[in-house]
């Protein structure tokens, strides 16, 4: 009988004990910094958060990975504890999204952080490619202008990069790259894609007669095969490739940079990404990195403007910084100043023509 | 015999016939036998690529290269005359190092040379000189040979030379592997066992990421789903089973809990940000809505379990306590209850090790995020095993794969752990009759 009654005593402690620690969370103030947004912005907000951490008295910032637009959805949700303080972007944010934030009270300040490349990659122990942009739109589109000269689509007809262009090897075309939701496939599709499909007079000049069908021509991935969707995780994509020497790959610059043993990246318009060639622009396809601060929160949460300040330190964004050393292509010195005075004033983003 | 003999057959006729069959049933039964078996090799097969795989990968996580250096703590280098909370947090640790590898290679000049020759060493060594000097104070102005973590890239590349003559070099340079080999034939660069994997939490460098915070988030969060599933599991089946009146609402409950087992969790992760971040306001990535969410996940499987145990104790033992005069409640307390308690435990074990790793649910209400800090109680972010695997699978820097088999170790530990301990609670707990 004793013995039961004290169990009994236990669990009940126990569930009240959870109950008031549940209560006393809810109404205690947030004291860490709540990150989320791009998976390719991620592993530069978490190398910033630990050494904030490290550096001064705060918490460590909780960041999550939950890609761009998920992000933008958290980030936009209102002011509160409960929503984030800073979402990472791998482009620029929306009208759309600007809108929302807007109209839920939140008032958003842009950091431009710097620049990621996208490679086009295959295993070392095959040829490196070079391809222009217009060779990697004709492979990959669902639907290119036909190969007679007419003005008219049909669909991709290309079996082998030798059909494409004469000067590539006469390997089947097969390509490892992002799903739909991904910011890279998105950028992928943007720079390089379209880079490519402007070479075609006709398809260029709907821009501007036919948006939308201008989009579904350059934006479209072919579905019969040849692009291979191979999840989020580049680290697969990597190890995919080295399995099979006639892939190629699609995935962050980083992940060139540490498998270097494995997998060489792809010249685009005769251009190697390289640190050096991305940083300059030269290297096509490149696009810029951001974090997105709400401005509602940095003085309510513990810590906002000092992260900000490491960030936009030299030591970490800077030329020889921490960043460039995990793969973030630094933005130009005179670009990094600006930014930097422009965090301080923390002025809120209200119109996206003004860059 | 009689049916026999109506058709005309002799004795030796039938025996032949049976003989006959007879040989084609062992024949089945040894093909039958032939498939369980087959299928068992398959299975244990499958076991041993997968520990040999992850224990082959993961096991190089366990040791650490380390740097022997002779530092200095300095006041002059450090920018501190005395020990205390606030001037160490401004002192100058990465200097002493610096001096330390500096009067090693004097030969260093230049300053590209000289960054390279300072990233031999990892980026958290002067943090672990601070908590050195904060624990012996009396070191300030002295001297002393301390190991410091390489670098991941220097590990990553002492690590491969063990496979292949030359190793992968990755993003060594030359003059770096010259600098790595001179340590390593003067003994002052070791492959030692790695304390910081089992003392921190994650990292984004590999070097210093541990798994601690992950292992201390998951416990809590079972504890969370411990504490609330079992009671409530128990205490649903004991009605249902025991006390409920057998009619059409019962039925539809019953219905509800089976299909609730087999929801996919992601659906309770979803559950749990409406219910318990949005409306209640539960802060967000802790291991009290973490377990929240996987108590709902788990009940169904509980209650299930616990009312088939429930069901298996033979009714002659209700009847003998009633027999004896005991109230409903003494029946079920005294009598069904023990007996039944090793299946329920069973079924509570299985449940866990389904939460222990499960990922899914996590996911909406923010536990898969970066977690720095060892959480100290149920409310503080935290993240839990599968996820710190699935994080460090997806980073793109080299040493984090032999870090994510390791993990993949740690996380079958403890599930081996659970039901090691669940064997040896049934064994103790199980009566007979």
């Amino acid at each position: 009988m004793n013995n039961r009654s004290a169990s009994k005593k236990v669990l009940a402690s126990a569930l009240a004990a959870l109950s008031i620690a549940a209560s006393n969370a809810a109404l205690a103030a947030r004291d860490h910094i709540s990150i989320v947004g791009s998976s390719t912005v991620y592993p530069f907000t978490t190398v910033v958060a630990e050494r904030f951490s490290r550096a001064t008295q705060f918490k460590t910032p909780v960041v999550e990975s939950t890609g761009t637009g998920g992000g933008m959805k958290l980030f936009c949700q209102g002011v509160g504890e409960n929503t984030a303080d800073i979402t990472g972007a791998s482009r620029r944010i929306k009208q759309s999204e600007l809108e929302m934030c807007n109209g839920n009270g939140v008032d958003v300040v842009e950091v431009q952080i710097g620049y990621d490349g996208i490679v086009l990659a295959n295993a070392k122990s095959d040829q490196r490619f070079e391809l222009s942009r217009k060779d990697i739109f004709l492979a990959l589109a669902k639907d290119v202008p036909n190969p007679d000269g007419s003005e008219t689509l049909v669909a991709n007809p290309y079996k082998t990069w030798k059909d494409v262009n004469p000067a590539l090897p006469a390997h089947k075309i097969e390509v490892l790259g992002p799903p739909p939701t991904s910011g890279t496939r998105d950028a992928f599709a943007e720079l390089a894609m379209e880079g490519g499909c402007q070479q075609f007079p006709w398809v260029a000049a709907k821009e501007k007669s036919d948006k939308n069908a201008y989009k579904a021509i350059c934006h479209n991935i072919r579905e019969d095969g040849a692009y291979v969707e191979a999840g989020e995780n580049d680290n697969l994509i990597v190890n995919k490739l080295a399995a099979n020497p006639n892939a190629l790959g699609i995935f962050g610059f980083s992940f060139l940079d540490q498998n270097a043993d494995k997998v060489q990246g792809s010249l685009i318009e005769g251009r190697e990404p390289t640190f050096d060639s991305i940083a300059d622009q030269s290297y096509p396809v490149s696009r810029p990195l951001f974090i997105y601060v709400k401005k509602a929160h940095v003085d309510v949460v513990p810590g906002i403007k000092q992260f900000l300040a490491e960030f936009t330190n030299e030591r970490a964004w800077g030329e020889d910084g921490y960043l460039a050393d995990k793969g973030m292509i630094p933005l130009h010195d005179s670009k990094r100043q600006q930014v930097a005075t422009d965090v301080r004033k923390l002025n809120a983003l209200t119109n996206l023509a003004v860059k | 015999m009689t049916d026999l003999t109506q058709t005309n057959l002799t004795q030796k006729q039938v025996r032949e016939r049976i003989a006959a069959r007879l040989a084609s049933r062992h024949r089945k039964e040894k093909i039958f036998r032939g498939f369980g078996i087959a299928s068992i090799a398959f299975g244990v097969l499958a076991v041993l690529v997968l520990f040999t795989d992850i224990i082959s990968k993961g096991s190089s996580a366990f040791v650490q290269s380390q740097i022997q250096l002779q530092v200095n703590y300095d006041p002059a280098e450090l920018g501190i005359d005395k020990v205390d909370q606030e001037s160490l947090a401004w002192a100058n640790f990465d200097g002493v190092i610096r001096n330390a590898l500096r009067e090693r290679f004097p030969d260093v000049t230049g300053r590209s040379e000289k960054r390279e020759l300072y990233s031999l060493v990892s980026s958290g060594a002067g943090f672990d000189l601070r908590e050195r000097l904060q624990n012996n104070p009396e070191l300030l102005g002295q001297s002393e040979t301390v190991w410091v973590n390489a670098d991941d890239d220097v590990d990553t590349y002492v690590k491969s030379l063990s496979k292949s003559k030359d190793g992968f070099l990755g993003r060594t340079s030359e003059q770096k592997a010259v600098w790595i080999n001179a340590l390593r034939d003067s003994g002052e660069l070791k492959k030692r066992f790695n304390k910081t994997f089992f003392t921190n939490g994650d990292s984004r460098e590999p070097e210093q990421a541990g798994i601690r915070a992950a292992l201390v988030g998951s416990l809590f969060t079972l504890l969370v789903t411990l504490v609330l599933s079992f009671p409530i599991g128990v205490a649903a089946a004991i009605y249902l089973e025991e006390f409920a009146p057998k009619n059409r609402w019962t039925d539809l409950i019953e219905v509800n809990i089976n299909n609730l087992a087999a929801v996919p969790s992601i659906v309770f992760g979803l559950l749990g940000l409406a219910i318990f971040i949005n409306f209640f306001e539960l802060p967000r990535s802790a291991p009290l809505v973490g377990g929240l969410v996987l108590t709902l996940m788990t009940l169904p499987t509980i209650i299930i379990s616990s009312r088939a145990s429930l069901k298996s104790v033979p009714p002659s033992i209700r009847e003998a306590a009633m027999g004896m005069g005991a109230s409903r409640m003494q029946v079920v307390l005294h009598h069904v209850l023990p007996l039944a308690m090793p299946g329920m435990l069973t079924g509570a074990i299985i449940g866990m090790a389904q939460a222990l790793g499960e990922t899914a649910p996590l996911l909406m209400i923010g536990m898969v995020a970066f977690i720095v800090d060892v959480p100290h109680g149920i409310t503080d972010p935290s993240t839990v095993l599968p996820v710190q695997i699935f994080l460090w699978a997806d980073s793109p820097e080299r040493a984090f794969v032999e870090r994510t088999s390791a993990a993949i170790m740690v996380l079958l530990a403890v599930l081996i752990t659970m039901n090691t301990c669940a064997v040896w609670l049934r064994k103790k707990l199980e009566r007979r009759w």
